[in-house]
């Protein structure tokens, strides 16, 4: 086996030592013998059975860093597992904790008053505000997202899409506390006008209907318009993405039978894009059913649960965290993790409704925003 | 309004050709709405700006519509009822967007100068003006040091594992956790820490407990955009290597790490921007203070989305003129981390072997 020309090739060519030689602990004096009796096994360690000792002891050696590398490498992996597991694990430790010392229906009972005396707490209206803010912010920014998508994919001046598009990237990641601010002290003031008009001409409805007109409009339907604004880039970034990616093919054969530029949206683009579409929406939907800080600034909440949305009141879980967490005792801590506990099952739950969408049509790599 | 519905000449029209509305129909008429919608709105006194600019939205479509059915045909029409939407909802969703920066940028510059970046709140009462956000500022970056100091290892370790190493039931796991862990709402992090770290260890506030539940949140987002960009290095790369006898993990780390670095860096940058801006964790975990805390283990600190925060609940003018101040700091500061990420990815750009 050790004939002498594989041993004097490697050495007359010794290239792959140099490169790395130089922060390699110990390196030079022991990588050199080794080395010679390497090659015929290849860089990768098929265990091949040679009964020859050096070889297999330089082998040793090179796997230590690789075993040591790979085993951090998946050390981490289980450390993130560990962590997911410990969320779960310690809000519903805490959870239970509370929800044995509560004398009400946690899911029925509307007041949260966890620091009386005996405590009474429960996630209806919380838990109700949370779907439905989240329900309005998805029912508008959708649409509007969509448009805007096909707007920077296919309808804009080349000159134009580009910085929309950096625009609204740049806009994602605008934080959630200045929104806050935003809605509060300029969408609150200027929703005055909509939210009257709402109530005079559609409040047949029920829904837009308000008990006392004139009162500040710090109610769900303001909390989801500003969701709205929120997740508006983030749905906007994905569908992009998505639309970007149908088939040139698709559309240049829809346009060769003369198609106009909507009938080719139509019967190209929207059917190529809507799993991702759906897809964005529900990871725009798991984002603003935990948003806190823009839904506590412009709320003024209050233990009702009532389909009138333009009635100031209601809450969110998040926002109820929030609220409540700097005068909670013990029992009141633990009562807010358990509302936490629900809102984590609830995005759960929406966000593994997206990701099965997602996966179905894996081609959409960027659906992980 | 815009009574430009005659199209100009029409000659014989010969069979392939339609009539069509002269190219600058749509401005015109968008002009046309937008009067109309001023016009509207302020003879019936309507007094949000919001219903105006909805009464001139609507207006366009519709009259857009009408006159191309009338002198296009439907088919057309249809198509030029999609254009104008896609215009509609374009302007729509970056009118919000665009306030937002104006007002913030209006409103904060009042009182934002060297005396407000270098003094805390120390001894300022909330209802007069002065004080500064020199103690939030430290404190947010510390507690996004720290964060990133605890995630950045472990989120690229992961990805290079599920990349490099991963497959089998625990690479699966560890992806679909990962997808789960990028949905977690921010404040469920921060209970998470709460109920282990301060309730259930009995540790104070500080800003390190915040840390931790800014690096919950910032490891999936670490771990995804890596891998992203771990898949697009050529596989070429990694076959030279190791049949250069290069053992795997230094093939990692002197060949596959360094052709991603550009994407990795510019992955990292954003995950930090997206934690700074983080507010209901620290809300529970570092608790808020007016003096300068420089030691993040120790007691309650303050942080830039907090102090934003506490200034819009004490609500007062000053204390709002504050509020707006942070809020242009902050919105500074991830901007510039968001401009200098993007800046690396174009500097650095990977260039996928295909």
């Amino acid at each position: 086996m050790d004939t002498s020309p594989p041993r004097i090739s490697p050495r007359a060519e010794p290239a792959p030592p140099p490169s790395g030689r130089p922060d390699r602990p110990q390196g030079p004096p022991l990588g050199q013998e080794p080395r010679d009796n390497q090659p015929d096994t290849g860089g990768t360690p098929p265990p091949t059975d040679r009964p020859a000792p050096p070889p297999t002891e330089s082998r040793g050696r090179v796997r230590i860093g690789d075993r040591v590398f790979s085993g951090a490498a998946r050390g981490s992996g289980i450390v993130l597992l560990a962590v997911m597991a410990a969320i779960a694990g310690f809000l519903t430790l805490r959870a239970v904790d509370a929800l044995g010392k509560n004398e009400g229906n946690f899911l029925t009972t509307f007041e949260w008053t966890p620091n009386a005396e005996p405590p009474v707490f429960g996630v209806a209206v919380i838990a109700f505000g949370t779907v439905v803010s989240a329900l309005i912010a998805m029912i508008i920014a959708v649409p509007i997202a969509v448009g805007v998508a096909l707007f920077v994919s296919h309808y804009a001046p080349r000159r134009i899409a580009q910085p929309v598009a950096y625009l609204i990237d740049l806009l994602a990641a605008v934080p959630s506390i200045v929104y806050g601010l935003w809605g509060a002290l300029f969408l609150v003031p200027h929703m005055i006008g909509l939210t009257t008009w709402l109530d005079a001409y559609l409040g047949w409805t029920h829904v837009f209907d308000q008990t006392s007109t004139g009162v500040t409009p710090r109610n769900l339907f303001t909390a989801g318009v500003l969701l709205a604004v929120m997740i508006l880039p983030i749905v906007t970034n994905v569908s992009r993405e998505v639309f970007l990616q149908v088939p040139r093919m698709h559309e240049e054969a829809a346009l060769a039978l003369g198609a106009t530029r909507w009938e080719v949206i139509r019967t190209a683009v929207l059917p190529f894009g809507r799993s991702g579409v759906i897809s964005a929406s529900m990871l725009g939907l798991g984002r603003a059913l935990g948003e806190t800080m823009a839904v506590a600034t412009v709320l003024s909440s209050s233990p009702v649960l009532s389909l009138k949305i333009l009635d100031p009141g209601g809450g969110t879980i998040a926002q109820n965290i929030a609220a409540n967490f700097g005068e909670a005792q013990p029992i009141g801590r633990d009562a807010l993790v358990a509302s936490g506990l629900v809102l984590f099952l609830i995005t759960l739950l929406v966000n593994g409704a997206a990701r099965l969408i997602i996966a179905r049509r894996k081609e959409y790599s960027g659906a992980n925003a | 309004m815009s009574t430009t519905t005659k199209p100009t000449v029409t000659p014989p029209a010969s069979v392939l050709t339609q009539r069509r509305l002269p190219r600058w129909a749509p401005a015109a008429t968008a002009l046309g709405a937008v009067v109309a919608g001023i016009g509207i709105g302020a003879g019936a006194g309507l007094t949000s700006e919001i219903q105006w600019g909805l009464i001139a939205a609507l207006l366009f479509v519709g009259a857009l519509h009408v006159l191309s059915t009338r002198v296009e045909g439907s088919r057309k029409a249809k198509d030029r009822l999609a254009t104008s939407l896609v215009w509609v909802c374009f302007i729509l969703a970056v009118i919000p967007l665009v306030s937002l920066l104006e007002y913030t940028i209006r409103k904060g510059a009042k009182v934002l100068d060297g005396y407000f970046l270098t003094h805390s709140m120390n001894g300022v009462a909330t209802i007069e003006p002065g004080g500064g956000v020199y103690h939030s500022l430290l404190g947010t970056l510390e507690q996004v040091a720290l964060a990133t100091l605890i995630s950045a290892p472990i989120g690229l370790l992961t990805a290079i594992y599920l990349v490099e190493y991963g497959r089998g039931p625990l690479a699966k796991a560890v992806t679909f956790f990962v997808d789960v862990m990028t949905g977690i709402p921010s404040i469920v992090a921060g209970l998470f820490v709460l109920s282990f770290w301060i309730i259930w260890l009995d540790f104070s506030f500080s800003g390190f407990a915040g840390s931790m539940a800014l690096s919950i949140l910032m490891m999936p987002v670490v771990v995804r955009s890596t891998e992203e960009m771990l898949k697009l290095v050529p596989n070429e790369l990694r076959e030279a290597s190791l049949a250069l006898g290069v053992p795997k993990w230094r093939t990692i780390l002197k060949v596959v790490l360094p052709t991603a670095v550009g994407g990795i860096v510019t992955g990292l940058m954003l995950a930090v921007a997206r934690i700074t801006g983080e507010t209901a964790p620290v809300l529970l975990l570092v608790y808020g203070a007016a003096t300068i805390n420089t030691n993040p283990f120790d007691g309650a600190q303050d942080s830039l989305p907090l102090y934003i925060f506490q200034q819009w609940k004490n609500g007062n003018e000053p204390s709002y003129d504050r509020a707006w101040a942070a809020a242009l700091v902050l919105i500074a500061l991830v901007m510039a981390l968001n401009l200098l990420a993007r800046g690396v990815a174009r500097w650095k750009a990977p260039k996928p072997g295909h």
